[in-house]
Formats: C-alpha cells, sequence, structure tokens
C-alpha cells in the first residue's frame, strides 16, 4: 500500500522537482541511462547527417559483406549499409517506443481518471474491460491486434498501445481512488468547482509521478513487442528499416552473416536496458520515502 | 474466506463473457477469409461454398456468437478449421507442454532469483549488488527470441550440447524431454529471474529494515541465520504472491519462445492459429488462458490474504 | 545408490537397446500439415507425408513420366475416352482390406463426389467409373482428356481403405503405402511405421519414418547438423554454401516444378485502372526492367532457375523458341515513353510477409526504379493476400505456383477467361480455345504446338510475369543412403536405408 507515492497539493511541485533531480542525478544507473539514451535520440534524430550510407540503396555487388572500413557494421541481405541502417532504423523503433505508449496514455489515462473520480456504474464498466483486456496476454493481443490491422510500423505502434492502454486504465484508476478523499479534493468539490476543473487542475497532476515511471517502464517493453511483432512480420515493412525488422531478416542469416543479428539486438537490448535503468531512477527519486 | 472465492468468481463471470465477446469480434474483424486458406491451390468456389455452410459462416455473426458459446458451455470449444481435431483435444495435448515449460522456467527462475535478490539486498550498494541489477535488467530487457536463436547458434550448432529445437514428452524418454526443454526454459526463465530478483531484493530490504530484524542482530544472532530464518521467511509471502501472479505471464511469454524453438504448446497453437485463420482455435484457447489467468489471480488473492491477517478481518 | 541415478541409468539402458532394434527416419519439414485425408487436404507438406503413407494408381518419376504404382498398366480407348487400368495383385490396405477395382473406384468416386473434396476440379472430366473385374478398371471420361494420368498421379488418384473411409478419415488414414500411420501430435510430430504387409515391403528400410513441422530454415538445418533430424526439406538456398562445407552433410539440388509470378490486374476491378493493367506496353516495359539473373544472384545464391514461362526446363513444354526476357532499361523506357505515361509509373506491388517474398520484391523495387517506376512494396499475410487478390484489391501481386507435372495445371487455371486462380481477370478467347483444347489432345507433338501458340500470346499480352522457378533443395545426413531426388521434392523413400 505505502508504494503508492503520497499525493501533495500541486504548490509543492517546485520544491518536490529540485529534491527529485538531486536524488535522481546520485542514481548512476539512471544517469548513464539517460545519457545512452539521449546520445541515441540524437542519433535518430541526426541520421541523414550522420548515415555515412543510403539506407534503401541496394548494391547487389556488396551482399552479406562483414563488417569493413567502408561498411563499419557489414551490409545486409541487398548489400545495403547496416551502420545507416541502424541509424535510420533507431528512428521507427524509438518512434515505436513512444508512440505505442503515448496511445497508450491517450486512451488509458483519461478512462481511469472518470473511472476512478465519477466511480458508480461507470466504473465499473471500465474496470470490467479493462480485466477482461489484461486476462489475455499482451503479446497475444497485440499479435491478434496487428494481424487484424495488417502488417506496417503504425498498425504496430496501434496494436502494441492498444494492448498496453488497460495497464495505464488501471494504475490512474487505483491512484485516483487513494486521493479521491483528501481534503484538498473534498474542498475543491465544497467550494463547487467543475469536476473538468478538479479532474485536470488538482487530480492529474498529483496522479502523474507513477504515470511517468510506468510510462518509462511501458516504452521499454513497447520497443520489444515491437521487435517482437516484426519478427512475426507484423511491424516495420521493407524497404524501411526497424531493429525489429532487421532482426527479422537476419535470423535466415545466422550462420552466414551473424553481423546482421549483432548489431540490431545489441541495440534493442541496450535501448531497452537503459529505459528500465531510468525507469528506476525515476521511480526511486519521485518516491517521497526516505 | 469461501465467501470471498465464491464472491471472487462470481465477479469473473462478466470478465471472462466480455473476454469471449472481444475475441469473438476481433476474429470476426480480421481481413482474410479461413475458408478461402482451407479450399487449398485450386479454390474451387463450390467446396469455398460448402464450406461457408458447413462451419455456419453464413450467419449472422451475433447468430454465430451465440452458437459457439452454447457450445462452449456445454464443454465444446468447436474443431480446427485446419486440421477437423475438437479444440478440446488440442488444449488439452498442448496445456501441460506449455505448463511443463513454465513450471522450467519458473524454477530457473526461483533458483537464479532469489539468492541473487537476497545477495543484493544483503550487501545493498556494492558491487555485488550493482552487477546483479544489471545482469537482472538484462534478463527483462534482451529480445527473447533473439537470445533463442543465440543460444540456439552456440550450443546446437557450435557445440552440439543440445537439440536445436522441438519436444519429446516426458514419459517417452525423460532425459531427452529435459534436453529439449533446458534452452527454451532459459530463455523464458531469463527474464523472470530478472523480475523475480529485483522483487525478492525490495521485500528483502523492507524486512532487513524492519525492528525486529534489528533486534535479532543486536542481540549478536550470526547474520546468516537472521537473514535466511527472519528475514527471509518474512519476505517470502510478497515473493509467493508475485510467483502466481508471474505465472499468468509466463504464458504469455511462452508465445515466442515455443515459436523459435518449434515447441508445440499453447504459444506456438495461438500464433499459428492466428496466421492460418483458425477461429475456433484462437476463440478456444484465448478463452482458456483467460480462465487460467483469472484463477491465477484468485490464488493469489487468497494466498496474500492467507498470509497478511490484518487483510483477512477487513474483509 | 541414489535410487533417481539407478532409475536413470535404466531409461537410459532401454532408450539405448530399442535405438539398436529399430531404424527411425527423422525428417524435417516446413509446416504442419493441413487435414491427413488426401480428397480434402491441401497443403505441400501434406504430400511429403502421403509419399510414405498412401500410394497412388501412379507414380512420377524423375525424368517426369508417369509409372505404374497401384496400376500396373494403363491404355485409352480408340476414342480417346475410356480409360482402362489393369491394377497390381496381392495389395492389402494398412487394415488388412484388399485392394481390387472395387476401392478403386470408391475412391475416385469419394474424390468426385464429397462436397468438400479438393480434387473435384482436377477430375472433372470423369464421367463413370466400372469395375470390369477385380483386377480392371474403366474409368470414362465426357470429352477426351490428356491431364487425367497426371491427376492419378496426385493425391486424386491415392488410395484409402474403402471399409475404414466410411467415417472420419483425416485424424487417421487407412492407405496402402509403404509406411502405416501410427499417431499425430499437432504441430509437433507425424509417426509412421513399416507397413509389413506391403506389396513391394523389401525395398524399404526403415521401422519408423517421423515428420517434424519445424518452420523456421535456419532452426530446421540446425536440427539437422545436430544430428536430431536425418533430412530436411525446403532448404534456404543461402544456407548451401556452408552446407557443402560440412562433410556430414549430402546436397540433393532438383530443378522444381513450383515457379514464381507477379499477376497484373488487368480487369478485376476498380485497382485495375492503371497504366500497368490497362497497356500491354507498360506491363512489357515493367518486365524489362527486371533482372532476373541479379535476383537469383542475389536472393538465391544462382541456385534457381530464372524463367519466362510457366514451364520449367525439364518439362517437354518448355518452349526453347521463346526469347528470354533480358533486362533493357532503355527499351523499357522506350515503352513508356511511346505509352505516353510520365515517369515515374505508380505500382502498387503486393507480396507475402517473409522475408524472402520481401526481398524479391524490394529488388524489384530497386531495378524497375531505374526504368522509371515507383513501386510502392505493401506486404501482406498470406491469409490476407488470397482474399484481397481475389476480391481485386491489388494491381501487382506476387504469388508462388507450387507445379504441376502435367502443362495444363501450370498454366490454364491462371490466364482462362473463367480460370479459379485468375484474379487479374485477363481473358482472350483466342487463349482459351488453344488451352482447352491441349486439354483433350493425347498427342505430345501436337499438345507442344499448342502451348507453344498459348504462351506466344502471353508472351505478348503479359498478363503474368513469370521469375524464376524454385528447385528442390534437400538436405541429407551422410549416413542416408540411396535417396533418388525428383522435381516434385517429395521424398520416395524406396531404397533409402541408413549406411553400415
Amino acid at each position: 500500500m505505502n508504494a503508492i507515492a503520497t499525493p501533495l497539493p500541486s504548490t509543492l511541485q517546485p520544491r518536490l522537482r529540485s529534491r527529485f533531480l538531486t536524488k535522481f542525478i546520485k542514481n548512476k544507473g539512471a544517469v548513464v541511462g539517460a545519457v545512452v539514451l539521449l546520445l541515441f535520440v540524437l542519433a535518430a534524430t541526426l541520421a541523414p547527417w550522420l548515415a555515412p550510407h543510403d539506407p534503401l540503396k541496394a548494391n547487389f555487388l556488396a551482399v552479406r559483406k562483414a563488417p569493413s572500413a567502408l561498411y563499419w557494421l557489414g551490409t545486409d541481405e541487398l548489400g545495403r549499409d547496416l551502420f545507416s541502417r541502424l541509424l535510420w532504423g533507431a528512428r521507427s523503433s524509438l518512434l515505436a517506443g513512444g508512440m505505442s505508449v503515448a496511445i497508450a496514455m491517450a486512451i488509458g489515462v483519461p478512462l481511469g481518471l472518470m473511472a476512478g473520480y465519477f466511480g458508480g456504474k461507470l466504473d465499473a464498466l471500465v474496470s470490467r474491460i479493462m480485466d477482461a483486456l489484461l486476462s489475455c496476454p499482451f503479446l497475444v493481443l497485440a499479435i491478434a491486434l496487428g494481424a487484424f490491422l495488417g502488417p506496417s510500423l503504425t498498425n504496430a505502434m496501434i496494436a502494441i498501445g492498444l494492448s498496453a492502454m488497460p495497464i495505464f486504465a488501471r494504475l490512474t484508476r487505483g491512484q485516483v481512488l487513494s486521493i479521491k478523499h483528501e481534503d484538498y479534493l473534498e474542498g475543491a468539490r465544497a467550494i463547487g468547482l467543475p469536476d473538468r476543473w478538479i479532474i485536470l487542475r488538482y487530480v492529474l497532476p498529483n496522479v502523474l509521478s507513477p504515470l511517468v515511471v510506468q510510462a518509462t517502464l511501458t516504452i521499454a517493453s513497447a520497443i520489444l513487442a515491437e521487435a517482437s511483432l516484426s519478427f512475426l512480420g507484423l511491424g516495420q515493412q521493407p524497404p524501411s528499416p526497424s531493429w525489429g525488422s532487421m532482426l527479422n531478416t537476419a535470423k535466415n542469416f545466422m550462420e552466414q552473416a551473424p553481423w546482421m543479428s549483432i548489431a540490431p539486438g545489441m541495440a534493442i537490448y541496450i535501448t531497452v536496458l537503459c529505459f528500465n535503468l531510468v525507469g528506476d531512477g525515476l521511480r526511486d527519486a519521485l518516491d517521497p520515502k526516505d | 474466506m469461501l465467501t470471498f472465492i465464491l464472491r471472487r468468481l462470481l465477479s469473473a463471470i462478466p470478465t471472462l463473457i466480455l473476454v469471449s465477446l472481444f475475441v469473438f469480434t476481433l476474429q470476426k474483424l480480421l481481413p482474410g477469409d479461413p475458408v478461402l486458406a482451407m479450399a487449398g491451390e485450386e479454390r474451387d468456389p463450390a467446396v469455398i461454398e460448402y464450406l461457408r455452410e458447413k462451419y455456419r459462416l453464413n450467419d449472422p455473426v451475433p447468430v454465430q456468437y451465440m452458437n459457439w458459446m452454447g457450445n462452449v458451455l456445454k464443454g465444446d470449444f468447436g474443431t480446427s478449421l485446419r486440421t477437423e481435431q475438437p479444440v478440446t483435444t488440442l488444449i488439452v495435448s498442448k496445456l501441460p507442454v506449455t505448463l511443463e515449460l513454465s513450471i522450467f522456467a519458473l524454477l530457473i527462475a526461483l533458483l537464479i532469483g532469489i539468492p541473487t535478490g537476497i545477495i543484493s539486498a544483503v550487501r545493498k550498494g556494492s558491487v555485488v549488488d550493482y552487477s546483479a541489477n544489471i545482469v537482472a535488467l538484462s534478463g527483462i530487457s534482451i529480445p527473447h527470441f533473439w537470445l533463442g536463436i543465440l543460444l540456439i547458434m552456440v550450443f546446437a550448432v557450435k557445440l552440439r550440447w543440445l537439440p536445436a529445437s522441438g519436444f519429446v514428452p516426458f514419459r517417452e524418454d525423460p532425459l531427452q524431454n529435459l534436453k529439449t526443454l533446458l534452452l527454451p526454459a532459459l530463455v523464458l526463465g531469463s527474464g523472470l529471474s530478472g523480475t523475480l530478483m529485483r522483487h525478492t531484493r525490495s521485500a528483502m530490504l523492507e524486512v532487513l529494515r524492519a525492528d525486529y530484524v534489528r533486534t535479532a542482530r543486536a542481540k549478536g544472532l550470526f547474520p546468516k541465520a537472521v537473514i535466511l530464518k527472519h528475514a527471509f521467511r518474512n519476505a517470502l509471502m510478497p515473493i509467493v504472491t508475485l510467483t502466481t501472479l508471474l505465472f499468468g505471464e509466463l504464458l504469455g511469454g511462452a508465445v515466442l519462445t515455443e515459436q523459435v524453438f518449434s515447441i508445440p504448446g499453447f504459444g506456438k497453437m495461438i500464433v499459428d492459429a492466428v496466421f492460418n485463420r483458425d477461429y475456433a482455435v484462437v476463440q478456444g484457447v484465448v478463452l482458456c488462458v483467460a480462465i487460467g489467468f483469472v484463477l491465477m489471480n484468485l490464488l493469489a488473492d487468497v494466498l496474500y490474504r492467507l498470509i497478511n491477517p490484518r487483510l483477512r478481518t477487513a474483509a | 545408490m541414489n535410487p533417481v541415478r539407478l532409475l536413470t541409468g535404466a531409461l537410459l539402458l532401454t532408450v539405448g537397446t530399442t535405438a539398436l532394434a529399430e531404424t527411425t527416419l527423422r525428417i524435417g519439414i516446413q509446416d504442419d500439415p493441413d487435414v491427413l485425408d488426401p480428397h480434402r487436404s491441401r497443403t505441400y507438406s501434406g504430400r511429403l507425408v502421403y509419399t510414405a503413407l498412401c500410394d497412388k494408381l501412379v507414380d512420377v518419376a524423375p525424368d517426369l513420366t508417369f509409372v505404374p504404382q497401384l496400376a500396373t498398366g494403363w491404355s485409352w480407348s480408340a476414342d480417346n475416352k475410356t480409360l482402362t487400368m489393369t491394377l497390381r495383385d496381392g495389395v492389402t490396405f494398412h487394415d488388412g482390406e484388399p485392394f481390387d477395382a472395387a476401392a478403386v473406384k470408391f475412391n475416385l468416386d469419394r474424390a468426385r463426389t464429397l462436397p468438400d473434396s479438393l480434387r473435384k476440379s482436377e477430375l472433372a472430366s470423369i464421367d463413370h467409373v466400372a469395375v470390369v473385374d477385380p483386377k480392371t478398371v474403366a474409368i470414362t471420361v465426357k470429352q477426351p482428356d490428356a491431364t487425367l494420368i497426371a491427376q492419378l498421379s496426385d493425391r486424386a488418384g491415392m488410395m484409402l481403405a474403402p471399409k475404414a473411409s466410411q467415417g472420419d478419415v483425416g485424424s487417421k488414414p487407412v492407405c496402402s503405402g509403404p509406411y502405416k500411420f501410427v499417431q499425430r501430435v499437432q504441430q509437433d510430430r507425424i509417426v509412421l511405421e513399416r507397413f509389413d504387409h506391403y506389396w513391394n515391403k523389401q525395398a524399404y528400410h526403415f521401422d519408423k519414418v517421423i515428420f517434424l513441422p519445424i518452420p523456421d530454415t535456419s532452426v530446421r538445418l540446425a536440427n539437422l547438423r545436430s544430428g536430431d533430424l536425418d533430412i530436411v526439406e525446403r532448404v534456404a538456398p543461402t544456407d548451401i554454401k556452408s552446407i557443402k562445407d560440412d562433410q556430414r552433410l549430402a546436397v540433393y539440388n532438383t530443378p522444381g516444378l513450383g515457379y514464381m509470378q507477379l499477376m497484373v490486374n488487368v480487369a478485376n476491378g476498380d485497382k485495375a485502372k492503371n497504366p500497368v493493367g490497362s497497356d500491354k506496353r507498360v506491363r512489357k516495359a515493367f518486365e524489362l526492367a527486371i533482372d532476373r539473373d541479379a535476383i537469383n544472384q542475389v536472393v538465391f545464391e544462382g541456385l534457381y532457375a530464372p524463367g519466362n514461362q510457366p514451364f520449367p526446363q525439364n518439362s517437354p513444354y518448355f518452349d526453347k523458341e521463346l526469347p528470354p526476357t533480358q533486362r533493357d532499361v532503355a527499351k523499357s523506357q522506350a515503352l513508356l515513353a511511346e505509352v505516353g505515361v510520365k515517369p515515374p509509373v505508380n505500382v502498387e506491388l503486393k507480396v507475402g510477409n517473409t522475408p524472402v517474398s520481401q526481398q524479391v520484391g524490394q529488388i524489384i523495387q530497386a531495378m524497375t526504379a531505374e526504368a522509371g517506376f515507383n513501386v510502392n512494396l505493401v506486404a501482406t499475410e498470406y491469409a490476407t493476400l488470397l482474399n484481397e487478390q481475389q476480391s481485386g484489391n491489388f494491381q501487382v501481386g506476387m504469388s508462388a505456383w507450387s507445379g504441376r507435372p502435367d502443362p495444363d495445371g501450370n498454366i490454364h487455371q491462371f490466364v482462362t477467361c473463367k480460370g479459379n486462380q485468375n484474379d487479374g481477370h485477363y481473358c482472350n478467347p483466342k487463349l482459351d480455345e488453344l488451352l482447352n483444347k491441349a486439354r483433350t489432345v493425347n498427342d505430345q507433338a501436337q499438345r507442344q504446338d499448342l502451348y507453344r501458340q498459348a504462351m506466344a500470346i502471353v508472351a505478348d499480352e503479359t498478363p503474368n510475369i513469370y521469375l524464376y522457378f524454385e528447385p528442390r533443395l534437400i538436405v541429407a545426413n551422410r549416413k542416408v543412403t540411396g535417396y533418388v531426388p525428383s522435381p516434385d521434392g517429395l521424398i520416395r523413400l524406396a531404397n533409402v536405408s541408413f549406411a553400415q
């Protein structure tokens, strides 16, 4: 029970922020994770300038070449530069992680807020639906949705977002319930502030920190899920690269061209690891205990 | 307690109905026609029409749903469109495979996760703690299908110690059974051991901070005894509840692991059925998984209440 | 001694002795077969299993000629309307039921009348089947049918035990092949064991044959390398180089019957209304932009056979006169200019979402771009692809055909006006006439001429662009001896054994 952040009135936020920063910076793992992620995001943004080759340009004379001075990470099954594809692929993979979580939050958080705040029949309905969705394994749901929407990166993001949505709805609802009877909310209601105002101005800011932690951790699982869907052929479609779809192709060449799978596999692993480290750091730093 | 269990079971019914409705609708929305895929390369129009009639795919969707639900209540999940085997038979034959894989993975996770969790908690802030945390996080962060293929390459192809894939039932050949399951269980267990390790660590930290452990320490009791007898026993409770909950997650995690290692279990059956548009199989299996999930959650709650007497009275 | 260790020891001992006593051949196949009823099944993997399980009236030899199996001889009547077959003596089904003319009649009638039989179109020409005497059967056709023998060499000619096949066949098929059905575990294995009363049992040496479906090519190969499988089929061509270095493995590479084609939507709904669909010169320009040899080199390590027609080079109907289309970008651009379309010409190309299809699609995309096409690749799941092609929701679709030994099976249904697989709705009455006629002519020279005329029309109007023939790549452990590869890729186990 105590694991839930004790809500504080919004006026206390600035002081909290500085305390949060000092705590976060003390956590070495989280800082390293954040720095690496920042570098990855930077590399993805600057891909057009950083990439030594055109990521889509096939070269039939340099098919599946091992890493060399010309091709730092080697080439793929159509003779495209893997390093350039890795940089461009970072865009799709990071975007997939970010966008799916944005979709999940955009639907899940309002549902959770309303269910928790208004309670009653609405709450019962929303909670039942979320229970139902949560009792299908996350990946199975994403695969079925992905197959329904058709193979593409956008559809994979929607599928993953929808599958992750109940987590946010449930978390938000729980948070709202825990602060629902705090004095400042009772007060706001007593002076007749409209519900919408109360939810946005008082409830949301006070349930935000666990949501931020959850979002960071869910980005990690969303990147893995995108890779899994791509592995089954439901993610990013060629010729555009994503780390998952690069792995999907590479699995057929594990013996002859192991470099094709090492680089994207490591990229996914490091990125997800960093998101998890940052998520841990955020949770510790936002934890009002000790 | 009995009323609590009954109440929880009753409240699970609407959830399960929603799951069935949801899976059914999603199935109907999937593009692609199962009958067209069944009609073979030649696609004879007369056969297509016959199959549609036979599987009552021409009925309105609500009627199809009611038919299916009616049969499910009678214990009949329908037959696979692809192989014509009853879905119930398929489920009964595949459940033990996935269960064995899951138990094996869970064992690995427990063997790795709990000791490292305890050591990390006791040596909080040390190098051991940090590296254990990184290893645990790695288990969670690594793409499992990738890890699976790497392991196959190393242990089956290069070293030839273990078979690359497949499954041999335990009663046919116990040794081969363990050999075929070792790699997939390792892959599946790697993520789990990470989660377990992290939870054991925080549960242990919580307990180590508690007064009675401090008292025991002050009384000069041997550290090992304190850790195992007092601290770990108390930390065990949240770990047990978590383990039950993880079990549901295991079933989901088996999806890709079984795909990579060609293990004929639940996960592989679901994925293949989705891609083959084998409606009856997808519906039946997802409903089964949902029932299992609800039961596991219930078990977790019951355990939690048994362990935590304060909650028992509150109910 | 520790009881657990004792137990393990005892178990190991039993395993050791049984392994000595009986020989088991393990075959890794690409996917799990569908229902095991020859009259209703559709998968290629199913045919691999039937080769050991169910005998047919006629078999196909490696040179694509038809040879006796359950029928020892056959002849057409003078008017080409009745096929008389003499049946093999002393054949019994796996349940002991004798094989005779009545059984043949039962099976052919079942294949023609079962509501969900997938063999109906293959046997559509049959009017009735008559039992002449226990060892002779007469098949009367509505009109002369040159393809009938070929049909009887596949699933339509497989014989099930009549008594055992009244009810549910799919879960426990009873045939008369060299191996009988024991057990099937979905997505895991199909186990067959030696049939002791087989008419040619001395040619079959394994006690058990197990088929194991393993979809991933690299995992399938890994199992072969680790010794858990003895033979694997449909090996990835990119793996062949490393396999050839492995002293323990043998590669069997035979040109196959199945091909890959690009089907153009020329008249199926609104999606046909684009330059590629409406003008044959644009289609020709598209074909001219493709370098089939480059596809073969890049994707298939040069092991595939580039093709410009639906008949493989080892077929007597392969048209040597038909000039192979060489890549010619200048000519392609000139054709586009002649038509008057302004590049880039947008083309939507639907491909399956498997890595190989996508790889070929991407190469075509890159090649045609140089001629002025802008190809939009749309990857679609197999189950959806079928649906979308049939309903006309495609401009150009890439699809594979597993191939048939008779030429008719490789062309008729794809380009005739009412063809089941003619998803592009291409229609030319002259072509229909030629192909329908070729079905009824038994004389090979006459048939060759008809197909030559037909191919000239197809090559001119380009409703389909043929890309390549897929060889049947089979890799076996070197201890497997006596295996003779065949263009249909099926694994015939006669005289195959483990080297001592």
